[in-house]
């Protein structure tokens, strides 16, 4: 026991001083933390002032003047072509031509620009006149906007668990969100850590230090204690990346301030979006509080720990039968296809977080790891959470022992090209 | 009592049998050579020996009783395909394989630095091994071997790859450990490099000893009372005692000419030749191991002699 806590500790420091460590550790938050920020950022700033020449031969624009914080319209009454002059030399972003229109089909209303404007300038002065103009036809037609306004509804559903005793709120967009999150880092993970076991095993067999370490302890305690090691690095880097995340996140907040809360606001009201979209969002911003995390997390840690020592072994394995990395292509397929298939069902598992498809896949040990993190947020049943840990369990005291029976041999084979059948013989010979 | 004594060793390969019932026994704080061809079976019984292998029959003891897992602590192995943690520090990587061989951090930091100026090494330290010179690797390689003061330490192929300095460094710790108290064992297919080395010895051939004992008696047994004379000219007809196996003659090199003499000693022969050629020097023809080897393998196989030592 205590040898094998001496490799845990020679593989866990070897690994978390190297300095490609650190720079994933820091790089990654900043990259997430980045993504969620610099939407956010880019709307606090104020953004360019743009002044709108309007010659407006219809007068429908009339009322509409002011109604924008960062694109003024200025009326004109000049003539179009002089205007077109006019707009240039008085360093203008634009020209906004609305001819005579027929209501029923508008047409030749013109926008003219030094450089292309981007859609939030052509996407504000359509919906402007979409909105006037249906008004006019409203208008025409006997309604009255008043009317028009009060008629306005904004339905949103409140959704709910119930599993014939208990009520819950339930919403379906955050979670969502989560189960991709959740899979995607278990998926990356076990991938990321599995290789570095791997890559350690053939390096001890290409620097020939295997021999010497074996004479000293046994394969297995080898094996135990690499795996260990590494997923202490794993765990390591991403208690690190959560702690940095939420750091780099908040820290950004701080700093910011109040600007965070208007640009909110600003977004909110400048953009052409209906009511709908706003309260939406401020429901998800709302509902994370109903996630139970406590249990998604835990769950989401046992099959963190649980996929990786069953994925990791199986890399051991691989990297005892091979000499060199590059020939560890031709094992690693058969592994990484489980691993693969469960993330690409993820599409399938999130619109039917509890069909047959999801529910076997959360069974078996190979793709359970990922899919189950898929469905915690959708609430799984206890029964079936317990179910599939115990399969996780048996599974990866499984592997474990499968592997350490290939890697005890394949580590003092050298030069043999090694297939499958090579490997069930490893597996039964007596050392 | 012998520090290693295995009874009747056999381990088989599906394929082959790689050791056949072979019954060794090592005295303590000797240097022992296990000799033999590639592929005879000495990598496979000191694999076993280190309990990296297990055996399929036959016994083993070390110092008196049934090898078992604590005796790893006590022993030091340096395989013949052999390396080390590039990329880790070599006090580091050094203190890490001490340990892994039961020996504390403290002590085995004190025993490091010991080592560190014996052979003036103390710049290394914090060097990865990878940046370190071949010569300087095969340094580090032996004393990550013995750091642990073990009382058996095994060599496989000890000398390949080894400069002729280090080689003699190493020898040198050799002779030096032995007379401390550890027992050495030298397991090599070049039986010239070791044999001058060693006290006692075992042929293994083909899974089987075919000989083992003291190194001197061996020769002695084989001694076929042959002498090479060197003389400024040939030597003039001998009696029948005498019989001429060999004579070389090499321009500004004495006549060398090689004796076996039937009856008599050596004084005869020199008397015999004493007044008509120069003699330069008279030496017996020991065999080498190497001569003693392919002789017992040409012998047919059911007759293994064992001679005592």
């Amino acid at each position: 026991m205590n040898k094998i806590f001496l490799i845990v500790k020679r593989e866990y420091l070897t690994r978390v001083k190297k300095k490609s460590f650190l720079i994933t550790t820091f790089v990654f938050p900043l990259l997430m933390a980045s993504v969620w920020i610099i939407p956010f950022w880019l709307a606090t700033q104020p953004s360019e002032e743009r002044i709108i020449e309007v010659v407006d031969e219809d007068g429908i624009f009339e009322s509409h003047y002011n109604e924008r914080s960062n694109i003024k319209f200025v009326h004109s009454d000049l003539p179009l072509e002089v205007a077109k002059i006019h707009f240039i030399e008085e360093g203008y972003s634009g020209l906004l031509y609305i001819p005579e229109l027929d209501l029923d089909d508008p047409k030749g209303i013109t926008f003219w620009s030094k450089q292309a404007e981007g859609y939030e300038v052509q996407g504000t002065i359509e919906s402007i006149l979409e909105n006037e103009i249906e008004r006019i036809k409203l208008k025409m037609a006997g309604i009255d906007s008043g009317i028009l306004d009060k008629s306005k509804t904004d339905i949103s559903l409140e959704t709910k668990n119930f599993d014939g005793n208990n009520e819950k709120e339930s919403n379906t967009a955050t979670a969502t969100w989560l189960s991709i999150i959740l899979a995607f880092i278990i998926y990356f993970i076990i991938f990321l850590y599995g290789a570095q076991v791997m890559r350690g095993v053939v390096e001890e067999k290409t620097s020939r230090i295997v021999e010497v370490i074996i004479s000293s302890v046994k394969p297995f305690q080898l094996m135990l204690g690499k795996i260990l090691g590494i997923a202490g690095v794993a765990f390591t880097q991403l208690l690190l990346w959560i702690i940095l995340t939420f750091g780099f996140g908040a820290l950004f907040i701080n700093l910011s301030g109040e600007g965070q809360k208007q640009a909110v606001t600003h977004q909110i009201q400048d953009q052409p979006t209906s009511m709908e979209e706003n309260s939406m969002m401020l429901k998800a911003i709302q509902s994370i509080e109903t996630i139970d995390f406590p249990l998604i997390l835990g769950m989401f840690a046992i099959y963190f720990i649980g996929g990786y020592l069953l994925y990791s072994s199986l890399f051991a394995a691989i990297g005892s039968a091979v000499d060199s990395e590059t020939d560890s292509q031709q094992f690693m397929l058969p592994i990484t296809i489980p691993l693969a298939i469960s993330f690409a069902v993820i599409s399938a598992i999130i619109r039917e977080p509890h069909g047959a498809l999801a529910f076997w896949m959360s069974m078996i040990p190979l793709t359970s790891p990922v899919v189950m993190t898929m469905r915690l947020p959708f609430d799984v049943p206890a029964w079936q959470l317990l179910l599939s840990t115990c399969f996780l369990i048996a599974g990866f005291l499984f592997t474990t022992w499968f592997a350490g029976r290939i890697y005890r041999v394949g580590i003092l084979m050298y030069g043999k090209k090694v297939n499958y059948k090579e490997l069930m013989r490893w597996f039964f010979l007596k050392l | 009592m012998e520090i290693l004594k295995t009874i009747e060793l056999t381990k088989s390969y599906s394929s082959h049998k790689a050791l056949d019932k072979v019954s060794i026994e090592i005295p303590q704080q000797s240097i022992y050579g296990l000799l033999g061809p590639n592929g005879a079976g000495k990598t496979t019984f000191i694999r076993i020996i280190t309990q990296i292998f297990e055996a399929d029959g036959g016994e083993i003891f070390f110092n008196g009783e049934k090898l078992s897992s604590k005796h790893i602590l006590d022993m030091g192995y340096m395989p013949e395909e052999r390396g080390l943690y590039k990329k880790m520090k070599v006090g580091e990587q050094l203190i890490y394989l001490a340990q892994l061989r039961g020996m504390k951090y403290a002590e085995a930091l004190k025993r490091l630095k010991y080592w560190f100026k014996k052979f003036d090494i103390g710049a290394w330290w914090n060097k990865n091994v990878e940046d370190l010179s071949k010569g300087m690797q095969q340094k580090v390689q032996f004393i990550a071997t013995v750091l642990h003061q073990p009382s058996l330490i095994i060599l496989d192929e000890p000398f390949s790859g080894f400069d002729p300095i280090n080689a003699n460094l190493v020898k040198d710790e050799i002779l030096r450990l032995r007379d401390e108290g550890s027992t050495i064992i030298f397991s090599t297919h070049r039986m010239e490099s070791v044999e001058e080395l060693c006290d006692s010895i075992a042929l293994i051939n083909k899974s089987r000893k075919i000989l083992d004992g003291k190194t001197k008696a061996i020769r002695s047994a084989y001694r076929s009372n042959t002498f090479i004379v060197e003389t400024d000219r040939f030597l003039p007809v001998l009696p029948e005692a005498f019989e001429i196996l060999e004579i070389e003659s090499k321009v500004d090199h004495p006549v060398r000419t090689v004796v076996k003499i039937k009856e008599g000693s050596s004084n005869h022969l020199v008397s015999s030749i004493l007044n008509d050629v120069q003699i330069f020097s008279l030496n017996e023809k020991v065999p080498t191991i190497n001569e003693i080897f392919i002789s017992k393998v040409t012998e047919p196989i059911e007759e293994r002699v064992a001679v005592a030592g």
